[in-house]
């Protein structure tokens, strides 16, 4: 046997602080009652950091400090000169992407891989790409003269702590607007590495605006009325919360919500890459993917022989330690969610799918789930309606397009969708019809910041990335 | 063997018979999608073997290497020295593991057998009108049958992809079954020349092709055109060979071969091998790095390793 010695990536990278307080008007401050929780990292439960929780006082001052940014310097200030700022953020993420990447996997719990490889080059390359855009917005198609909204309310999910923050602030900034961010409670660090980073670019006070805090903290934020915008990513229940909060104000808001995407696998299916999809679809970030394939469509003509293939690609994951280089799936983030994929997961069982993992030794510590697979299930089942967002693949059959499409479609959401085949003209037909916001053919989980992302129905509503990202930035 | 590989050893067996029938077969297998294939390959390339890993799979590598001169100028003395390295690849170090095979021009191989006669090193040509494969069959066959009687107890053979590009398939298998039987018990590597073959769908249905006729081998490359071997081709090659075992429970053989230079590279294909088709391949016998200059790289991290400090090239022999 060919076994893998460990390959652990260092920590000494990151220069961890015990406590951080809140980042408002360019300096890091204490919170006004000094509320504070603790940051874990969820491979060992060990604590990294102490972060402040942001109360109602603490909300007043980052706006009032974000719209005096705007009106004094940022909204006035020309589009190249905050191309400047912007250019110079992405080359500071870049020069400092193995400190952010081995931090970001330390408090997400994410495979340093996915970090390394996929997370921190798609943050940098969204900041170089809206960079490009500060000069250029009356050519991005909203006509002659767009302005800026002016304050803008970010609150973003712990999936992809760094990169929802790039996908947010970004744009944002490149249309002129100054922010206040909310980074999800169990995933603030790499937000506030960002903050220093940010000084480091000596980006002007009051610019970005960085509150830590739980729940409450988003709402106050949300709910301020010295906020123009909102942006949300996170669940659909929280986004349809945020949206009654919001209406009639003037408020304008972007929501990018929960996903049950259908990955759909043709007979004519390049097998082995489409096995490679399946397994990218759902087990990629242990499946705390938004855009997740978690619903698995195999014509069933060749259910068996892609069963088990994808079954023999599964023995091969290494479940363990985010940060050893050769880990292909991390921990779960934490004890809330993993307890919500258990929930799910037995939930599967009891309605009667029938349940598979490879073997795979688990660690003791820290919140880990085993790579997971459901057969036999149905369109009636909890987990072929429900999102987990974890990495547990609920597997469907169908038997013409026509029932793909229909079973795919059949679900609150449309946020992606995946396409396998041979034949181009099957591709296009079905990417027709499928309601989703983004359909991959014949790949799955594919990014770039020029191309817009966003969802259908329940999924939400405006896109981010890409020229489009820009219009819920700016007043059109 | 299972009942159901039986029965189907024996119905892939019947293709061979008819040209509609091995069409038929080759153009139903399961395509192979370009960037998934090659995706895929990359994201194997980016394991950390370190240590106790690396150690292990150098030796492995170097007990994998097929060395390999393939010249006009090749000599007996050349050759002779060629042997000997093969023998012992690291004089100072009686640890270090002898390589797999060496590789020559037939004309060469009565004097490397000389050398390697009662050693484990195992003696390959290349024949069958290497590397173009463009003369008479005969004149093929005789070559392989010159090269066996000589002492090579592995042959590797270079496909007719003019047939084969041509979609004559049934051509090119009945000329590896000729090969195979001219082989009598020497090993048949079939060398499918990947860079004229350009798409994997057809590096997919030649290494197919090349099972069926009964190859023992599969091999990427002459090394004597541009395009030699990619992780992504093996990685294509290294499925079909999983497949055809499920298929028949006969087990192929697959050897990468050209542009293979570092350490580096070749953990990258041990990684593919062990994480694409098992264990089962690692090993000499089922897995074979076509390659010269790899042996020195290999030694020196292997000395690297085991001293903890780099030597400079003058300490390997060159060849």
């Amino acid at each position: 046997m060919f076994e893998y010695a460990p390959a652990p990536e260092s920590r000494s990278v990151v220069d961890l602080k015990p406590s951080y307080g809140l980042f408002i008007d360019g300096k890091f401050v204490d919170p006004a009652d000094g509320g504070s929780s603790k940051s874990i990292n969820p491979a060992s439960e060990e604590v990294l950091a102490e972060v402040a929780e942001a109360g109602t006082p603490d909300v007043e001052r980052a706006v009032r400090a974000a719209r005096k940014a705007y009106d004094k310097v940022w909204g006035p200030m020309p589009g190249r000169d905050r191309a400047k700022y912007l250019y110079r953020i992405a080359r500071l993420i870049q020069e400092r992407s193995r400190e952010l990447a081995v931090l970001e996997s330390l408090d997400n719990g994410k495979p340093i891989r996915e970090s390394r490889d996929v997370d921190l080059p798609l943050v940098a390359a969204h900041f170089f790409y809206y960079a490009g855009w500060a000069d250029k917005l009356e050519h991005a198609g909203f006509g002659g003269n767009p302005q800026p909204i002016g304050v803008a309310a970010q609150v973003i999910p712990w999936n992809f702590p760094l990169l929802m923050l790039a996908w947010k602030i970004a744009p944002a900034l490149a249309a002129g607007n100054t922010v206040v961010l909310k980074p999800a409670e169990t995933t603030p660090l790499t937000a506030l590495l960002f903050a220093e980073i940010c000084q480091q670019a000596d980006l002007p006070a009051g610019v970005v605006n960085i509150l830590t805090g739980a729940g409450d903290t988003g709402r106050a934020l949300v709910e301020h009325p010295g906020v123009d915008k909102v942006a949300f990513t996170g669940s659909t229940e929280v986004g349809r919360a945020i949206a009654r909060s919001i209406a009639g104000t003037r408020k304008k808001l972007t929501l990018e919500l929960g996903g049950k995407a259908a990955n759909i696998v043709f007979d004519d299916a390049p097998i082995d890459q489409a096995v490679e999809g399946i397994v990218n679809g759902i087990f990629f970030n242990q499946g705390h993917v938004c855009c997740a394939g978690s619903r698995l469509l195999v014509q069933e003509n060749v259910a068996d022989r892609v069963l088990e293939s994808l079954k023999r690609r599964m023995a091969q994951l290494r479940v363990g330690d985010p940060l050893d280089k050769n880990t292909d799936v991390g921990a779960i983030n934490s004890a809330a969610q993993l307890e919500r994929i258990r929930e799910l997961s037995d939930a599967g069982s009891a309605e009667g799918a029938e349940r598979w993992s490879p073997p795979c030794e688990l660690p003791d510590r820290g919140f880990w789930f085993a790579p997971t697979i459901f057969t036999g299930v149905t369109q009636a089942h909890r987990i072929a309606r429900e999102e987990i967002f974890g990495p547990v693949l609920s597997v469907l059959t169908f038997r013409t397009p026509a029932e793909a499409v229909e079973k795919a479609n059949n679900t609150p959401y449309g946020l992606s969708a995946g396409i396998w085949t041979d034949k181009g003209s099957r591709i296009l037909w079905m990417a027709d019809r499928l309601r989703a916001g983004v359909v991959w053919a014949n790949t799955f989980n594919k990014f770039d910041p020029t191309s817009p992302f966003g969802g259908y129905k329940e999924s939400g509503y405006g896109r981010e990335g890409g020229r489009h990202g820009l219009e819920g930035y700016l007043n059109v | 063997m299972t009942a159901t590989t039986t029965s189907a050893r024996s119905e892939l067996s019947e293709l061979g018979r008819s040209e509609t029938a091995l069409r038929t077969f080759l153009h139903g297998l399961p395509g192979v999608d370009q960037v998934g294939a090659e995706q895929r390959a990359a994201q194997l390339g980016t394991r950390s073997i370190k240590t106790t890993a690396k150690a292990q799979a150098i030796d492995l590598a170097i007990r994998m290497v097929d060395l390999t001169t393939l010249e006009g100028a090749d000599t007996p003395g050349k050759v002779r020295a060629l042997a000997a390295k093969a023998l012992r690849p690291d004089p100072a170090d009686p640890s270090c593991p002898h390589v797999g095979a060496v590789c020559v021009y037939p004309a060469m191989v009565p004097y490397v057998a000389e050398v390697l006669r009662g050693s484990a090193v195992h003696l390959a040509s290349v024949a069958t009108a290497f590397p173009s494969g463009q003369a008479p069959l005969e004149i093929k066959l005789a070559d392989t049958r010159a090269a066996v009687a000589a002492g090579a107890d592995e042959i590797d053979m270079v496909i007719n992809r003019s047939a084969f590009l041509s979609g004559r398939y049934k051509e090119v298998y009945d000329e590896i079954v000729a090969t195979k039987e001219a082989c009598g018990d020497a090993h048949l590597k079939v060398i499918l020349e990947t860079g004229e073959l350009a798409t994997y769908d057809n590096v997919r249905r030649a290494s197919w092709l090349a099972m069926l006729a009964g190859g023992d081998f599969i091999k990427t490359s002459t090394g004597k055109v541009p395009i030699a071997a990619t992780m992504p081709v093996s990685l294509v090659m290294l499925e079909a060979v999983r497949d055809f075992r499920e298929a028949t429970g006969r087990q192929v053989g697959v050897k990468p071969a050209g542009g293979i230079k570092t350490t580096k590279d070749a953990i990258k294909y041990l990684v593919m091998v062990n994480e694409t088709v098992g264990p089962d391949w690692l090993d000499p016998d089922w897995f074979r790095f076509g390659a010269s200059s790899l042996l020195n790289d290999l030694l020196m991290q292997r000395t690297k390793l085991t001293t903890g400090t780099y030597s400079g090239p003058d300490y390997f022999t060159l060849d």
